[in-house]
């Protein structure tokens, strides 16, 4: 069952609010250099599982492993020790602090004994531009202030950021909800570029399939908290993503939208 | 979306390429800031304050002929001083995102302090002044745990606290000393020693200036060197400037507050015993209203009322704009009260001024 190159894998996953379930029965795997791709619609349960597997709540049923060993994680903190790292929408960057200083904001690099001890410019500066280009992130300035990058680069430097800091498992939670279309764009680049190229596992929660499919390796559609699909790439089209998305219901002004 | 991405390219090749990219990256781009000397001085925070201090002293030159001479600098500087000693701590403060209504007052109670423990309980004049910091430092740390504990804005925890100590400073001279101000301490033990740490003057040259102003310009230096230079000065602008993203990447952003609010506490310790030292009593119905100066000055500096943005340096030109208001009013000849329209017609000229050029600057390529 446990499959070798799987970094987390969920098995009949359950999590439970009093009465109320909020998630039943969900079973996934993230791989190294895959991008799994979790759909549904509001209401659905996709911030329940993200919860669950950044360690922000515990699972009440099923089994959660990582890498092979059955987990329960008390805090995000356990989880960021394993390697698995959530990109939030609001980000974590602070918009009136310079990219470099964010970058290392909370891991700053110092050199000098105290009371010099000081920031480490030169090589916090290398490294994220290192870090960056790594990425394929190009920045005007390291200098500029977060508050004046596009939402498109501020979800990068974030990305680039958790994977600079040792995240296996990047989860991430509607990155291109609030974006337009050349800034969703540059993310999925990178969201494909960090699983391809850094071997990174991408857990990508969206409610737009036409995204998801771009990237995604394998998919699945949440529905009222349970799994409606689930299936790799090879065995889906477009369509039928689509199709599960709206749940038949609906799919009329889907269709006629995407003539358009 | 799919026009402008191509699904192959994107899974296909290893190594992505520019060319699915949006316009944000059409050339590639240096990525080393070349601004011009001039764009990195106005992109400073700053910035507008240095603009208001040459513009201020050169109104005074032209104005008050006898602000050109060396004693009046020096009066200017000693005036600048005692405004820009709490404003240095004020200013880190409101980089951390909170205010201290406390600290006019507080330099007073830190005084009362130290005389009264002296005279009452010490006996020696040092055992005062220890006894002074660590109240001064006490007091921040409160200000800092009520702010954590009730969650209310900085600014009605401190207005609190400032109103009670306000009383308390009166009330509890009036019932030790049966006065409203402190006994003459100059004969105590340990005076001598104290007054020239503190309060004593520095012959340079041909003039005297007073100590205190050695003692800011060097606070101002340390405080720039923390807030640009170290790692605390770096969690300093990020708990001012998103107090959650702070916590999420590790910055212990309580205890960041509560040590910024001991740090307004250090500098109105030190300014206490200048005043105590220089004068001998302290008056204790005194310091009401200060606070809003070191407000004002570092709001002059640059510091944002919003919190993560600001500097100790702009701090310092603020005070130094109110220390030749001050005097500048008196050599000129004019009435002493205008000096506080001044103050509040360059701190609504300065807001505006920064304002505006912190948005040319960040914004104009």
């Amino acid at each position: 069952m446990t499959d070798e190159t799987a970094i987390i894998e969920l098995e009949g996953v359950g999590k439970n609010y009093g009465n109320v379930h909020a998630l039943s029965n969900v079973s996934l795997k993230v791989k190294q250099g895959e991008v799994t791709c979790i759909l549904g619609d509001n209401g659905a349960g996709k911030s329940t599982l993200i919860s669950v597997i950044a360690g922000l709540t515990h699972h009440s049923t099923g089994e959660y492993r990582v890498d092979g060993k059955p987990v329960k994680f008390g805090s995000p903190r356990e989880a960021l020790d394993l390697g698995i790292a959530a990109v939030y929408q609001n980000l974590a960057l602070v918009p009136l602090m310079p990219v470099w200083r964010n970058f290392f904001l909370g891991s700053e690099m110092t050199r000098g004994a105290w009371p010099f001890k000081r920031l480490d410019r030169d090589n916090m500066w290398r490294e994220t531009d290192d870090a960056l280009r790594k990425m394929g992130i190009e920045l005007e300035d390291l200098e500029q202030h977060v508050g004046t990058l596009s939402g498109g680069q501020k979800q990068v430097v974030a990305i680039a950021r958790a994977i600079h800091f040792g995240a296996r498992v990047l989860i991430l939670d509607e990155p291109t909800a609030a974006l337009g279309v050349h800034q969703s764009g540059l993310v999925l680049k990178y969201i494909a570029s960090a699983a391809r190229e850094h071997g990174v596992g991408v857990i990508f929660i969206t409610h737009n399939p036409h995204h998801a499919y771009l990237v995604g390796d394998h998919f699945t559609v949440l529905s009222r908290g349970e799994m409606d699909l689930d299936a790799p790439r090879e065995d889906l089209t477009l369509e039928d993503l689509i199709f599960q998305m709206a749940g038949g219901a609906g799919l009329d002004a889907l269709e006629h939208e995407m003539k358009r | 979306m799919a026009a402008t991405m191509d699904d192959d390219a994107l899974r296909g090749a290893p190594t992505l390429d520019n060319k699915a990219t949006g316009a944000a990256q059409k050339q590639p781009k240096q990525r080393i800031s070349r601004d011009p000397l001039w764009k990195k001085i106005l992109k400073r925070p700053e910035a507008g304050a240095l603009g208001g201090a040459i513009l201020v002293f050169v109104l005074f030159c032209i104005v008050a002929p006898p602000f050109r001479t060396m004693p009046a600098f020096s009066t200017v500087l000693y005036q600048a001083a005692i405004l820009g000693i709490p404003a240095v701590g004020v200013s880190l403060l409101m980089i951390g995102g909170e205010f201290d209504l406390t600290a006019g007052v507080a330099v007073i109670s830190s005084s009362l302090a130290a005389s009264m423990f002296a005279t009452q309980i010490g006996g020696n004049i040092w055992l005062g002044v220890a006894f002074a910091l660590a109240f001064s430092l006490a007091l921040g740390a409160l200000n800092g745990w009520l702010l954590i504990k009730t969650k209310l804005h900085s600014f009605l925890v401190t207005l609190s606290t400032f109103l009670m100590l306000q009383g308390l400073n009166i009330a509890l001279t009036k019932l030790i000393t049966g006065g409203v101000a402190t006994g003459d301490i100059s004969s105590m033990p340990g005076f001598a020693s104290a007054h020239a740490v503190f309060a004593s003057d520095i012959v340079i040259g041909d003039f005297d200036i007073s100590v205190a102003i050695i003692y800011w310009i060097v606070l101002v230096l340390i405080a720039t060197w923390l807030l640009l230079r170290t790692r605390v000065g770096n969690w300093i602008f990020a708990v001012g400037g998103d107090p959650d993203a702070a916590r999420a990447v590790g910055v212990p952003v309580r205890g960041m507050k509560i040590a910024l609010f001991m740090g307004v506490g250090f500098c109105v310790w030190f300014l206490a015993m200048h005043m105590l030292f220089a004068y001998n009593t302290v008056q204790s119905g005194a310091g009401v209203g200060n606070e809003l100066l070191y407000i004002a000055a570092s709001v002059v500096g640059g510091c944002l009322l919003t919190g993560g943005y600001g500097s100790a340096v702009g701090s310092a030109l603020g005070a130094f704009i109110f220390g030749m208001t001050t005097e500048g009013v008196i050599y000129a000849g004019w009435d002493s009260d205008w000096f506080m329209f001044f103050v509040g017609a360059m701190l609504l000229m300065a807001t505006v001024v920064n304002t505006w050029i912190r948005t040319r600057a960040s914004q104009g390529k």
